[in-house]
């Protein structure tokens, strides 16, 4: 052999700041995004305070409309691209290799740099604050011609946007690969858990899209700099070509938002009904049919366009079609509680209100997929509502729910349950209080992304301030739950909820810092 | 060497380089957006950064793989890889040809009908826009760009002819087959300066001159960057590195270029010839 | 910031209930196609809380009667063929139900073909433009609400927000087709009680229509972000029946006539600037603020001497024709200063005003600017002198 020293991760574990800059431990990588992500979830998170509070009543007390639409647009930028997305990425890398029997991921060194091009994309998207003319102010998704206009902070976002992109692929493209060909010797693919399957489906998206929204985003840039006319109709070029290679992207996009949730729920329903997943085969099937279907679904974000009816009728029956998949799932879930033996701890609390309030925001996305309902819809406040419903009570609460869950597998601890109960609760009414009156707002007419509103919007919208208010505060109570689960509490045991079959729940707790390191056989 | 396990690099300080590299790059290109000189420099130290990550990573990488520690496992991880690498950049690629697409058969032909705000507006293509009074010639497909796509599908042959010499392990001929690749990829990049040099169009010529520019010029970034790894794969070869059953490195740069390859048939019926 | 008095609050929100009581549903349609949304919203809506009721009845169901804690005991069966085909199917079939009377009405919308007549609107920010077309009347549309409103310094009219200066008027029972366009950046126009939403895009012409059964004044917004004054660029549409709609008509052709004859007339520069004041805060405040200041690394401030920094993208065009150096604005000359409002700054925010101003609004408001906030040229621009660059622009 040769003489050449190349050290195996095994042998080497340096300390302190080294150890995170440096690492290849998907553990360690997890954390690292998790931590991230929820930094990201509470800077957005205030950042939609201030623009509930400019909304608390009619008229303008706190920003100018300028600093308003910047509030909005990096609120939805980095919730989207800061917090829910690396939050998924956090947890396969926390789970995928240890629910699949994994040493690792496939690329130890790639998968920290999918990591640390984060923090580098987030210094450019929020330093835009600081510089002249400030933050992007044109909605997060960017429609030129406004994009055009604005200054250098709209570039900063762009070069964001470019790094964060290169970061997704590149943590896909690992995921993806760790699926395909880390699975331990047995686990046949109609075997690997759900939320495994999930997160391919999910990967495979990514990889699929985000180099469209790269393209989206440098034509915009050589359209601003460097006299291109792609969105310029006097050159030629349409705006609304814009929209389309946008919500190409931006539809899938959703799904990337969704899937692993709905994978999280696919893992924690059948733990705490005490009986094993209903209709794998179809949550399989239903999950890859979402995916492809996304593909051709894209123009129903833009019903207003103007485009010709037979591009309107099109994208409105592919966009009613995905109902029924997404129908199946939430058949299954609940066929899975049926004839169980439920119980109530935190993380099935979370997932019971996710499948309600997820089919809400689904039953309003029916309701906008309708062409001429959408018409009156668009760009309202429901839609609003409904993105939220899908996002905040799709998504965020089922990170949520799989952060309580598997908690005391990364730490060793249990979390405080009464805590968590008081987390759930005042998460899920404030969320309520806030979020259901925008469905009543957007029906009596108030447009989205306005800093100020007709008086018989009043009511409602200080409803919704408040409630707003309350859900900001009870994340405050998760970071305290979480860190204090972190610092201690009860030993969790190896398996701490006893109907839990996936395999890290044969690992100790807190898991080893390598695992897997011969692959177990499954039977 | 134990190759029963999946190999797990120890901690390693490139990735963070990589991440400081992109992050000055971009810093500087948005200081010269902004007309400030200062941005050269960072964009410099930037590619110098980029740079030696790139070295860095990849001599570790070959090292790896020189002492074996990689096994066959491994190296289906590294198709993978390669494969859905591949795939993302079709999907940039795809992004392009859609905006070809709507602009020439939606957008160019609405604008034509639009007659109360462009009266007088032949929305034949190729076109600048009904704002633009500039005329040009668009390139035509039978000169240089059909030259290009005999050099290009020429060379994508002979890096498979070479790679038929690397698994029979006859050296002289994987060796002149690469020389010959990199050599036609070269003729190929000139020949596409030279055809930049003769157009009366440019980036701003309306929609034609930005679809025309980003795609080929995409295209040919891609090209530059396929020549250059071959170029690190011949002098790999020349160092003796690769067997005839583990080559994976020289597939993978093979799988690229018959990628740029592909690209370009698709260019050039789509965007020389139709 | 000045502070409103509770009771002041309270009367606002008070008037705004006295308007309108809590609403909860799309506002009471008033065109064949409102109604047809209003119907298939009830229908969607009352099919979807049918599903929820029945499939989440059986969720609560397991969830009260299938306890771990009532000693439930967990029964093992994970799958069945039959039950995932019956409730992939049924729920496709509800959806063929929904989509067949939606496809009609997506066909009626886009039907704008046999109309009465057609009006262009052309979105700007941040006002609506309106040209009858054939009868060679255009005007524009500006927010109504008084900017003391806005910053809570009077109590907020009924209206707040959804009036405008000049309405879109509009005869009753006739078909109205619209043809929207933007001059600047993408506009949506909307009328709710129209179920009319239809986005203006810069460069391209696309079409909606209604046909209004009963008279009334009617309120919208713009509904796609357009930039800082996107919440206030409301939409009124003033139904009239045909005769009166008539007698506005030819009225409106018969003012048309007299302002064109402002242009001749010599006005003192006390005159211009009160008359330019009143136009900078309806159409320049918005941007360059009511004090003049403008809005740092956005909209530069129109004061001599004022430090403004902001991207090359801002700063070249100004600093080519003049107006700002070293990071500081100057006061360019008023030629440069007529061209700059009168063909604006492409790429910028700064649009051509020409076509929406009179000769007398421009004349004003160039001498207002330049004779306000410390500026202190003494310039008078006379009408007559903006006819006459008109004029050598048309040559």
């Amino acid at each position: 052999m040769t003489a050449i020293a190349l050290d195996s991760h095994e042998h080497d574990h340096p300390s302190g700041i080294r150890r995170w800059l440096t690492t290849t431990n998907h553990k360690d990588i997890g954390t690292l995004y998790l931590c991230f992500s929820f930094a990201m979830f509470l800077f957005a998170g205030a950042l939609a305070m201030l623009v509930r509070t400019e909304l608390f009543e009619p008229g303008l007390q706190f920003f100018q409309p300028n600093l308003f639409n910047q509030l909005t647009t990096m609120h939805g930028l980095i919730m989207i691209f800061g917090a829910i997305m690396p939050a998924f990425v956090g947890f396969a890398n926390w789970q995928i290799p240890l629910m699949i029997g994994a040493p690792d991921m496939a690329f130890p060194r790639l998968n920290n740099w999918s990591f640390w091009l984060l923090p580098m994309a987030a210094l450019l998207l929020l330093g835009s604050f600081l510089v002249p003319g400030g933050a992007v102010a044109g909605g997060w998704t960017m429609y030129p011609p406004l994009y055009i206009q604005g200054g250098i902070g709209y570039d900063m976002t762009i070069f964001a946007i470019h790094i964060m992109g290169l970061s997704s692929i590149i943590g896909s493209i690992n995921i993806i690969t760790t699926i395909l060909n880390l699975r331990a010797p047995g686990m046949i693919m109609m075997k690997i858990p759900m939320f495994v399957w999930t997160w391919l489906i999910t990967a495979y998206l990514l990889v699929a899209v985000m180099p469209v929204l790269a393209s989206a985003v440098t034509m915009l840039l050589t359209d601003r700099h460097f006299g291109t006319h792609f969105f310029n109709a006097a050159g030629g070029g349409d705006p609304v070509m814009f929209q389309h290679i946008f919500w190409f992207f931006g539809h899938p996009e959703v799904y990337i938002m969704i899937l692993p949730a709905f994978g999280i729920l696919s893992t924690i329903i059948p733990t705490f009904s005490r009986k094993p997943l209903f209709g794998y085969h179809s949550m399989v099937y239903a999950t890859a049919s979402i995916a492809i279907l996304s593909f051709v679904v894209w123009a129903h974000h833009m019903f207003t366009v103007g485009m010709p009816a037979a591009g309107q009728l099109f994208f409105m029956y592919t966009t009613m079609l995905i109902a029924v998949p997404t129908g199946v799932k939430v058949f299954n879930w609940i066929a899975t509680m049926w004839q169980g033996a439920i119980s109530f701890e935190t993380p099935m609390l979370f997932s019971v209100a996710v499948i309600c309030l997820f089919t809400i925001g689904g039953f309003s996305g029916l309701v906008l997929a309708v062409v001429p309902v959408d018409i009156q819809l668009q760009d309202t406040y429901y839609v609003v509502a409904h993105f939220h419903y899908v996002l905040f009570s799709g998504a965020a609460m089922s990170i949520m729910a799989g952060v309580y869950y598997w908690l005391p597998k990364w730490t060793g601890h249990m979390y405080n349950e009464t805590l968590g109960q008081w987390h759930f609760w005042l998460t899920a009414i404030a969320f309520n209080i806030t979020f259901f009156p925008m469905h009543f707002t957007g029906l009596a007419g108030m447009p989205r992304r306005v800093p100020d509103y007709a008086l018989q919007f009043a009511e409602f919208n200080m409803i919704s301030s408040i409630g707003a208010f309350v859900l900001g505060a009870s994340q405050l109570l998760f970071l305290y739950i979480v860190v204090k689960c972190i610092r201690g509490g009860m030993p969790a045991g190896e398996k701490p909820w006893d109907g839990a079959d996936t395999l890290e729940w044969t690992l100790p707790s807190p898991v080893p810092y390598h695992t897997f390191e011969t692959a177990p056989v499954i039977r | 060497m134990d190759t029963s396990r999946y190999y797990l690099p120890a901690p390693s300080w490139w990735p963070i380089v990589g991440s400081v590299a992109l992050l000055t790059l971009a810093s500087g290109f948005l200081l010269l957006l902004q007309r400030m000189p200062a941005g050269s420099y960072l964009m410099l130290a930037g590619a110098v950064i980029l740079a030696v990550m790139l070295f860095g990573w990849f001599g570790a990488v070959i090292r790896e793989g020189i002492a074996g520690r990689y096994n066959g496992q491994v190296d289906v991880s590294y198709r993978w890889g390669m494969s859905w690498f591949i795939f993302s950049e079709v999907m940039f690629f795809a992004a392009l040809f859609g905006a070809l697409f709507y602009a020439r058969y939606f957008a160019v032909p609405w604008l034509g009908q639009a007659s109360l705000l462009w009266p007088g507006y032949n929305s034949t293509w190729p076109t600048a826009g009904p704002g633009s009074l500039a005329s040009f010639t668009p390139m035509a497909a039978w000169g240089i760009p059909a030259i290009n796509t005999l050099i290009l599908l020429s060379s994508g042959a002979i890096v498979t002819w070479a790679h038929w010499g690397l698994k029979k392990d006859n050296r002289l001929q994987l060796k002149i087959g690469l020389a010959l690749t990199i050599l036609l990829g070269v003729i190929f990049i000139a020949l596409q300066a030279y055809e930049y040099f003769l157009a009366d169009f440019s980036l701003k010529t309306g929609i034609y001159g930005a679809t025309f520019y980003m795609l080929t010029g995409f295209h040919g970034a891609h090209v530059t960057l396929g020549v250059i790894m071959l170029v690190v794969i011949l002098g790999r070869v020349i160092a003796g590195h690769f067997s005839e059953k583990r080559h994976f490195a020289f597939e993978a740069v093979s799988w690229y270029w018959h990628f740029v390859d592909v690209v370009w048939l698709l260019l050039f019926v789509f965007v020389y010839w139709l | 910031m000045k502070k409103l008095p509770p009771q002041a609050v309270i009367l606002s929100l008070l008037t705004g209930q006295a308007q309108a009581a809590l609403n909860f549903n799309l506002q009471s349609p008033v065109t064949p196609i409102a109604h047809q949304i209003y119907n298939l919203h009830t229908l969607i809506l009352l099919v979807c809380l049918l599903i929820f009721f029945v499939v989440f009845g059986f969720m609560f169901y397991a969830l009260f009667k299938h306890r771990k804690s009532t000693g439930h005991q967990a029964s093992h069966f994970h799958q069945n063929f039959r039950l995932e085909v019956i409730w992939t199917l049924i729920p496709f079939l509800i959806l063929i139900g929904i989509a067949i009377p939606t496809t009609k009405t997506v066909l009626a919308m886009k039907n704008v073909e046999h109309s009465d007549m057609n009006i262009k609107v052309t979105g700007h920010q941040w006002m609506w433009e309106y040209e009858y077309l054939g009868e060679g009347v255009r005007y524009v549309s500006n927010l109504g609400t008084p900017r003391d409103q806005i910053d809570n310094k009077v109590v907020k009219g009924a209206h707040y927000l959804l009036e405008v200066d000049r309405p879109l008027v509009v005869p009753t029972g006739k078909k109205v087709r619209i043809l929207l366009t933007s001059a600047d950046v993408i506009h949506s126009w909307w009328l709710p009680q129209f179920g009319v939403k239809q986005d203006a895009i810069p460069g391209f012409i696309h079409e909606a229509w209604f046909q209004v059964e009963k008279p009334g004044t009617y309120r919208g917004q713009c509904a796609e972000l357009c930039g800082v004054g996107h919440g206030f660029m409301p939409i009124v549409v003033e139904a009239l029946p045909p005769e009166q709609y008539d007698d506005w008509l030819k009225t409106q052709k018969i003012s048309l006539a007299e302002t064109s004859s402002t242009s001749s007339k010599t006005y003192t520069l006390a005159e211009l600037t009160m008359h330019g004041e009143k136009v900078y805060l309806s159409r320049c405040a918005a941007c360059h603020q009511a004090n003049g200041q403008g809005i740092a690394g956005m909209f530069p401030p129109l004061i001599d001497g004022a430090p403004f920094s902001a991207g090359a993208g801002v700063t070249t065009p100004l600093a080519e024709r003049g107006f700002w150096k070293d990071g500081k604005v100057v006061l360019g000359s008023k030629e440069r200063h007529l061209d700059i409002l009168m063909n604006g700054i492409t790429g910028t925010a700064m649009q051509p005003m020409a076509a929406q101003l009179s000769d007398f609004d421009i004349a004003a408001v160039v001498s207002y600017e330049r004779n306000s906030w410390g500026n202190k040229t003494g310039d008078t621009i006379q009408p007559a002198e903006v006819a006459a660059l008109r004029k050598g622009v048309a040559k």
